[in-house]
C-alpha cells in the first residue's frame, strides 16, 4: 500500500493549528513561529511530491486514495490529483507561509493571535482538500466548509466594516453553495438511473449519458456557484467589499487561491461532466467573462480606494481566466491554468506591498493619501512597481504567459472576441500604472513622509513570489509538462479539437 | 559616382529576392551568442539588486557589461564576415518557452546580417552614451540604478533584435517599454516625468496590442511564430490576411517609434535625462518599429494594401514631425520633432518594399550615430547653461564649448544632407526609392529635407550663434572629456558612417540576402534629384539663418501664424487624443462606477432588504399549530416530488 500523501499534506496544517491552540496565549511569538513552522513544512511536504508526480502517466490521477464515508449513498474519502490540481495545491501551501510571514502584525491589540493563525491553518487544510477531492460530494462539504475561516478572518480580524462585508460574503456564497447543493441531489439522481446505483465518484459522474435538457438544467446549479465564487461579472459585488475590509493575508488567500477554487470547479467539473451543456452556455459565459474584462478594468480606473481597485482589476482578471476556459482550445484551457497561478503570485504581491505600505500610513486606504512612496522608502516601491507589472502581465512574467495563450485560445476560435478582449490589454495598464503613479511617484505626502522602508521579514516574504513570478514567465515549462496533458484529456472529454491553421502544420507536429 | 545608384544610373535593373533558409547553427564565436543579453542583463540585475553597496563601482560596471558586448559584436561581425554572403544567418536554441498544442515558441536567437548592423549600433553608441553618462549623471545620486535602467534597456533591446520568433521579440519589445518607461521617469518626484512615463507606457500599449494580435493571426495562418518557418510560407496565405497581419504590425511600430496617429507621448518622453533621450528616444529603441516592418519584409511583400498604408503613415509623421521641430523652443523637444521625422522617412522608405527596405535600415543606422551625437550634444549644453532648455536663452555658445559646437556642427550637416556627411548618402538614397515607386513619396522626401535644413539651421544658429541671451548668472564652459570624447567619437561617425557603411561596408549587399531589393531606372539621372534636394535644404538653411541670427526675442512672439501655434502646440495631439479617448474613457468609467455601487450592488442589497424584510412577515406564519406545520410539510413534500419527477423525466 502507498501513502496516502494528499491526506498527509492536508493534516499537517490541521496538526499545526491544534498544536497552536495548545501553546500558551501569551507567548505570540512562538505561536508565529509554530505557524510559520508548519505552513512550511507543509510546503516542503508539496515540493517533495510534485517531484514524484509523474508527468508522463496515463493515469487521470495521482496520489489516489479512496476510502468510503457514506456508503449508502455512495460518498466517499476520495482524493487525487492531475496537472491542475496539483499546481494549485502548490499555489495554496506557498502563498499560505508567505502570508503568514506577511501577516505576523496583522492581528490587533485585544484580538486572539492564535485565532488568526489558526484559521490561516484550517484554511489551508480545506484549500488543499478542495483541489485534490475526485468524490464530488467531498468537494461540495470542503467548499461549504471553506466559508467558516474565511468568515471568521474578515468578520473577527478585518476592518472597520467587517461585519457587513464577512455577511455579504457568506450569503452570497451560501446562496451559491445551496444551488449547488440542489444541483448536485439532481446529479446523484440521475446517476442513480444511468447505474442504478447512486454515485459521487467523479470518474463514474463524467461516463454518465446525461441528456442534454437535465445537462443544461443542472449545469446552471454548479455554474452559478462558480460564478460566484470566481467571481465573474455581474455575482462580483461581494469581491470589493470583502477586500476591502479584510487583512491583506486574507485578501491574498481568498483572492489569491479561494476564488480559483470558482475557475478550478469549472475546468475540472462543469467541462467533462456537463459537455453539452458547457457548449450550449459557452456563448453567454464567454460574454460574462469579456465584458468582465473591460468593465472590471472600467471600474478599477474609477475607485479611489486602493484594495476596491485590486478586487475590481482581479475580477477583470478573472474574466480571462474564465474566457481561457469556455473557449475549448488547449491554449484557452492551459492559459487560464497558468494564469490562475500567475494571478495568485500577483494578487499576492499586489495586496502585500500595499499592506505593508498601508500598516506604515495609518491604515489609509484611499489612493489619493499617498504619494512620492519612492522617495521616502525605495524598496517598498521597487516592490510596488514589480507588482504593478506582474498585474499588467509584462511579458518576462508568469501573468503574460497565461493571458497570451487565453488570448490566443480565444482569437483562434472567436476573432472579434479575441480583439475585444485584447483592449484589455492597454486598459490593465491604465489603471495599475496610475496607482503606481499616484503612490510611489512626485513628492512625498504628509502621511507618508518619514515612513521606514521594508524590514527584513517583510522581504522575506515578497522575495519568493518576486522569484516564482519571474521563474514562471520565463521557463514555465514544468507548469505545461503536468498542465498539458489534464486539458487535453478534459478537452477530449468535452470532445473538441483545436482549431487547425490555415497554412503549414503546427509547431509541434513537425 | 554619388549614392548607391550606380546600377540604378548605368539603366540596369535590378531584381533580388531575399534569401529564406534554416539557420545554420551557432559554433565558434558564435557559440556564446546568448552572453550577448546576459551580460547587460546580468549588470542591471547587479545593480538594481545590490543596493548602496554597488555605488560607488555600480556605474563603471554598467559601461563594462556594455563596452564588452561591444567588443563581442564586433568578433561576431568579423565571424559573420567570414562566412557565404547566403549563409550568415545563425541560429542558437536555448530552451522551450511556451509550448501548448502546437503552439511553440522557443528563447531562441537569430544572428543575421539585419540583427548584426542592430547590434553594433546599440552596443557601440549604447557604451558611448554610458561613458558619457558617467559625467552626465555625475552628481545624481540615484545614479546606479540609472545605469541599471541603462543596461535592462541594452539587454530587452538586444532581445528584441536577436529573438528568432515574435513571441520572444515581444518580450524584448515590452522590456525596452519597461526601461523606457523607467527612465523617462528617473526624476519621478517631479510629476510632469512620471505622466510622461505613464503616457508612453499606455501609447505603447496601444500598439502592442497591435503586436499582439498580429502574432495571433500569424500563428492561427502558418501554425508558427517562428520567423524563417513563416516568412518560407508568407505568400500562400490569402492577401486579405497578410494585408491584416500587415496592418497589425504597422500598429504595433507606430506605437513603439512615435509614428502617426501615436507620437504624442515621443514630446513628452523628452522629462528623461538627456542620455535617455540620445540611446532610447532617437538612436534605438524608437526604430524598433522600423525593425519589426523590415524583419517583416516577407509578409508586406505580399500585400500593396499594408505596405501603402505604411508609406502614407511615414509620409505623415515625416511632415508632423519636421514642422512640430520647427517651432519648438524647447532643444530637446525640437530634436524629438525631427526624430520623428526621420523615422518618418524611414518608415516611408519601409513603405516602399523591397526597394526602400535596405535604405530604411541604412538610414537607420546614420541616424542613430548622428541623432545620438544631436541629443548628447544638447546635453552637453544643457549642462553647461544650468539645466535651461530654451533655446530662446541660449546663442553664442560656439567660443564656449567649442568641442561641442564642432560636434554639434558634424552631426548637424550630416541630418541636413550636405555631401558628403552620413545623412546625405541614406537621404538621398531614400528620396531617389521614393522615386521609383511614387513621384508624391518622392516630393515629399525632398520637401522634407527642405524643412530639415530649416529646422536644424535654427537650432544650431539659435544655440551656437547669435548673441548671446544667457540669464545672468550662467558662466557656460566645456564639458569634461568623459562627455566630450564621446562626442568627438559621434561627431566623427557623423562625418563618415554614410560613406564608410556604403563604400567599406557595403551595407547595401551586406543586407540584400534578408530584404531583397529591386531598382529600376529613374526617368533623370540621379544628379538632378540630388541637387534639386540640396538646393531645398539649402534654402531652408538659409531662410533659418537669416531669420535667427540675430533678433530672437527671449520671450516666444505671441503674433505667429496658425500653423506656428498648432506645432508648437504639437499639432495639437493631446487636445485630439483627449477629446477623442481620454474623456470619453472618464466618463464610461464614471458611468460604469455608478452602475456598480447602485445598480448591480443596488440589486443585490436590495435583495438583501427584501429577504430580511419577508422574513419579518413570515415571522408571523410560526404560529406554533402543528397542524399549520404539517400542512407545510405535504407541501414541502409535494415540492420536492415535483423536482425529482422533472429530472427524471428526459
Amino acid at each position: 500500500m502507498t501513502l496516502p500523501l494528499l491526506t498527509i499534506l492536508g493534516v499537517i496544517p490541521l496538526v499545526g493549528a491544534l498544536v497552536l491552540l495548545a501553546l500558551p496565549k501569551g507567548n505570540a511569538r512562538l505561536i508565529k513561529q509554530v505557524a510559520l513552522a508548519f505552513s512550511i513544512a507543509a510546503l516542503v511536504f508539496t515540493v517533495f511530491m510534485g517531484l514524484q508526480f509523474d508527468a508522463d502517466s496515463t493515469a487521470a490521477f495521482q496520489f489516489v486514495e479512496s476510502y468510503p464515508w457514506i456508503p449508502a449513498f455512495g460518498i466517499s474519502y476520495s482524493l487525487g490529483v492531475d496537472g491542475i490540481g496539483l499546481v494549485l495545491v502548490a499555489l495554496a501551501t506557498t502563498l499560505v507561509p508567505v502570508t503568514i510571514l506577511a501577516g505576523w502584525n496583522d492581528v490587533e491589540d485585544g484580538r486572539s493571535v492564535k485565532g488568526y493563525f489558526a484559521l490561516i491553518l484550517v484554511l489551508e487544510t480545506l484549500m488543499i482538500g478542495v483541489f485534490s477531492a475526485t468524490d464530488v460530494f467531498l468537494f461540495y462539504v470542503l467548499f461549504e466548509v471553506m466559508l467558516i475561516p474565511i468568515y471568521f478572518l474578515i468578520g473577527r480580524y478585518g476592518g472597520p466594516n467587517r461585519a457587513y462585508a464577512a455577511v455579504k460574503f457568506l450569503i452570497y456564497s451560501l446562496v451559491g453553495g445551496l444551488i449547488m447543493l440542489a444541483a448536485l441531489i439532481g446529479l446523484y439522481i440521475v446517476s442513480v438511473d444511468q447505474l442504478g446505483q447512486g454515485t459521487f465518484d467523479f470518474a463514474s459522474l463524467v461516463g454518465l449519458d446525461i441528456d442534454p435538457t437535465t445537462q443544461k438544467i443542472l449545469f446552471l446549479g454548479f455554474f452559478i456557484a462558480f460564478a460566484i465564487k470566481a467571481p465573474l461579472w455581474p455575482f462580483h459585488t461581494w469581491l470589493p467589499d470583502a477586500a476591502k475590509e479584510a487583512t491583506p493575508a486574507t485578501s491574498v488567500l481568498l483572492i489569491g487561491v479561494l476564488d480559483k477554487v470558482g475557475t478550478f470547479g469549472m475546468i475540472r467539473y462543469l467541462l467533462p461532466i456537463f459537455p453539452t451543456a458547457s457548449e450550449f452556455y459557452a456563448p453567454v459565459i464567454i460574454a460574462m467573462a469579456v465584458i468582465g474584462i473591460i468593465y472590471g478594468a472600467l471600474v478599477a480606473f474609477g475607485q479611489t480606494d486602493m484594495k476596491r481597485l485590486f478586487a475590481y482589476s482581479s475580477m477583470s482578471h478573472f474574466g480571462f481566466i474564465a474566457l481561457g476556459i469556455f473557449v475549448f482550445t488547449s491554449w484557452g484551457a492551459t492559459g487560464s491554468v497558468v494564469y490562475m497561478l500567475a494571478h495568485g503570485l500577483s494578487t499576492a504581491a499586489i495586496f502585500l506591498t500595499a499592506g505593508f505600505l498601508m500598516q506604515r500610513a495609518g491604515g489609509l486606504g484611499a489612493i489619493a493619501a499617498y504619494g512620492g512612496v519612492n522617495k521616502v522608502a525605495p524598496v517598498l516601491a521597487g516592490f510596488l512597481l514589480f507588482a504593478t507589472m506582474s498585474s499588467l502581465a509584462l511579458p518576462g512574467l508568469a501573468s503574460f504567459v497565461g493571458e497570451f495563450l487565453v488570448l490566443l485560445g480565444t482569437f483562434s476560435r472567436y476573432v472579434v472576441v479575441g480583439v475585444i478582449a485584447s483592449i484589455g490589454i492597454v486598459l490593465t495598464a491604465v489603471y495599475a500604472l496610475r496607482y503606481y503613479q499616484k503612490v510611489a511617484t512626485g513628492p512625498p505626502s504628509p502621511h507618508v513622509e518619514g515612513i521606514p522602508d521594508l524590514r527584513g521579514r517583510e522581504i522575506t516574504a515578497l522575495v519568493p513570489i518576486v522569484l516564482l513570478t519571474i521563474v514562471l514567465g520565463v521557463y514555465p515549462a514544468p507548469v505545461f509538462d503536468v498542465v498539458n496533458p489534464a486539458v487535453e484529456r478534459t478537452l477530449e472529454v468535452v470532445g473538441v479539437t483545436d482549431p487547425v491553421p490555415t497554412i503549414g502544420v503546427l509547431g509541434g507536429e513537425q | 559616382m554619388i549614392g548607391t545608384g550606380a546600377a540604378r544610373m548605368a539603366g540596369e535593373v535590378t531584381d533580388v529576392a531575399p534569401v529564406i533558409q534554416p539557420l545554420a547553427e551557432a559554433t565558434g564565436v558564435f557559440s556564446f551568442l546568448w552572453v550577448l543579453i546576459a551580460l547587460p542583463l546580468a549588470g542591471a540585475a547587479i545593480l538594481l539588486l545590490g543596493g548602496r553597496r554597488t555605488n560607488r563601482w555600480g556605474p563603471y560596471l554598467g559601461v563594462f557589461t556594455v563596452t564588452a558586448a561591444a567588443v563581442y559584436a564586433v568578433v561576431l561581425l568579423i565571424g559573420l564576415m567570414g562566412r557565404s554572403p547566403d549563409d550568415r544567418s545563425v541560429g542558437q536554441t536555448l530552451f522551450e518557452w511556451v509550448f501548448v498544442g502546437g503552439f511553440t515558441a522557443p528563447v531562441a536567437f537569430q544572428l543575421d546580417q539585419l540583427s548584426m548592423v542592430f547590434v553594433l549600433l546599440i552596443t557601440i553608441v549604447g557604451a558611448l552614451i554610458h561613458i558619457y553618462s558617467l559625467g552626465y549623471m555625475e552628481h545624481d545620486p540615484d545614479r546606479r540604478k540609472f545605469f541599471g535602467f541603462l543596461n535592462l534597456f541594452i539587454a530587452s533591446m538586444l532581445l528584441l533584435v536577436l529573438a528568432d520568433n515574435y513571441l520572444l521579440l515581444y518580450v524584448g519589445w515590452e522590456g525596452v517599454g519597461l526601461a523606457s518607461y523607467l527612465l523617462i521617469g528617473f526624476w519621478q518626484w517631479k510629476p510632469s516625468a512620471a505622466a510622461a512615463a505613464k503616457k508612453a507606457f499606455v501609447m505603447n500599449r496601444i500598439g502592442d496590442v497591435g503586436l499582439s494580435l498580429a502574432i495571433m493571426l500569424i500563428f492561427v495562418t502558418f501554425g508558427t511564430v517562428v520567423f524563417d518557418e513563416v516568412f518560407a510560407v508568407a505568400g500562400e496565405a490569402s492577401e486579405s490576411t497578410l494585408t491584416w497581419i500587415g496592418l497589425l504590425l504597422l500598429l504595433a511600430a507606430a506605437g513603439k517609434s512615435a509614428q502617426f496617429p501615436l507620437q504624442a507621448w515621443l514630446l513628452d518622453a523628452m522629462e528623461g535625462p538627456t542620455p535617455v533621450s540620445a540611446l532610447i528616444h532617437a538612436a534605438t529603441m524608437v526604430t524598433a518599429g522600423v525593425y519589426l516592418i523590415v524583419r517583416s519584409n516577407a509578409i508586406y511583400d505580399a500585400t500593396v494594401f499594408a505596405l501603402t498604408v505604411v508609406l502614407v503613415i511615414g509620409v505623415i509623421t515625416m511632415f508632423l514631425g519636421a514642422i512640430i521641430a520647427s517651432a519648438k523652443d524647447d532643444i530637446k523637444k525640437s530634436l524629438a520633432g525631427s526624430t520623428m521625422s526621420q523615422i518618418g522617412y524611414m518608415v516611408l522608405a519601409a513603405g516602399l518594399g523591397p526597394v526602400g527596405y535596405v535604405f530604411a535600415i541604412f538610414h537607420l543606422l546614420t541616424h542613430g550615430v548622428f541623432k545620438a551625437n544631436l541629443f548628447l550634444g544638447a546635453g552637453s549644453v544643457i549642462h553647461a547653461m544650468n539645466n535651461q532648455q530654451d533655446m530662446r536663452r541660449y546663442g553664442a555658445l560656439r567660443a564656449a564649448m567649442m568641442i561641442t559646437f564642432l560636434s554639434f556642427a558634424a552631426a548637424t550637416l550630416a541630418i541636413m544632407g550636405i555631401p558628403p556627411f552620413s545623412g546625405f548618402w541614406s537621404k538621398d538614397d531614400i528620396i531617389h526609392a521614393a522615386f521609383e515607386v511614387s513621384i508624391v513619396a518622392g516630393i515629399a522626401g525632398m520637401l522634407a529635407a527642405g524643412i530639415t535644413g530649416f529646422y536644424m539651421t535654427r537650432m544650431f544658429t539659435m544655440t551656437f550663434l547669435g548673441k548671446a541671451r544667457w540669464e545672468d548668472d550662467q558662466h557656460p564652459h566645456e564639458s569634461k572629456p568623459v562627455m566630450t570624447i564621446p562626442l568627438i567619437i559621434l561627431g566623427i561617425g557623423s562625418v563618415f558612417t554614410g560613406m564608410a557603411l556604403l563604400f567599406w561596408g557595403d551595407i547595401v549587399g551586406w543586407l540584400v540576402p534578408v530584404t531583397g531589393l529591386k531598382q529600376t531606372p529613374l526617368p533623370l539621372p540621379t544628379i538632378v534629384y540630388e541637387v534639386i534636394t540640396l538646393v531645398l535644404v539649402l534654402a531652408g538653411a538659409a531662410i533659418a539663418y537669416v531669420k535667427y541670427r540675430k533678433d530672437v526675442a527671449v520671450e516666444a512672439p505671441q503674433d505667429v501664424n496658425f500653423l506656428t501655434r498648432a506645432a508648437r502646440n504639437s499639432m495639437y495631439d493631446d487636445a485630439i487624443n483627449n477629446v477623442l479617448v481620454v474623456q470619453p474613457t472618464y466618463s464610461v468609467t464614471r458611468a460604469l462606477v455608478g452602475v456598480d455601487n447602485r445598480g448591480i450592488d443596488g440589486i443585490v442589497n436590495g435583495i438583501a432588504a427584501f429577504v430580511a424584510g419577508s422574513g419579518n412577515r413570515l415571522r408571523r406564519w410560526q404560529t406554533g399549530f402543528a397542524r399549520s406545520y404539517a400542512l407545510a410539510m405535504v407541501g414541502g413534500a409535494v415540492l420536492v416530488l415535483v423536482v425529482l419527477a422533472v429530472v427524471r423525466l428526459p
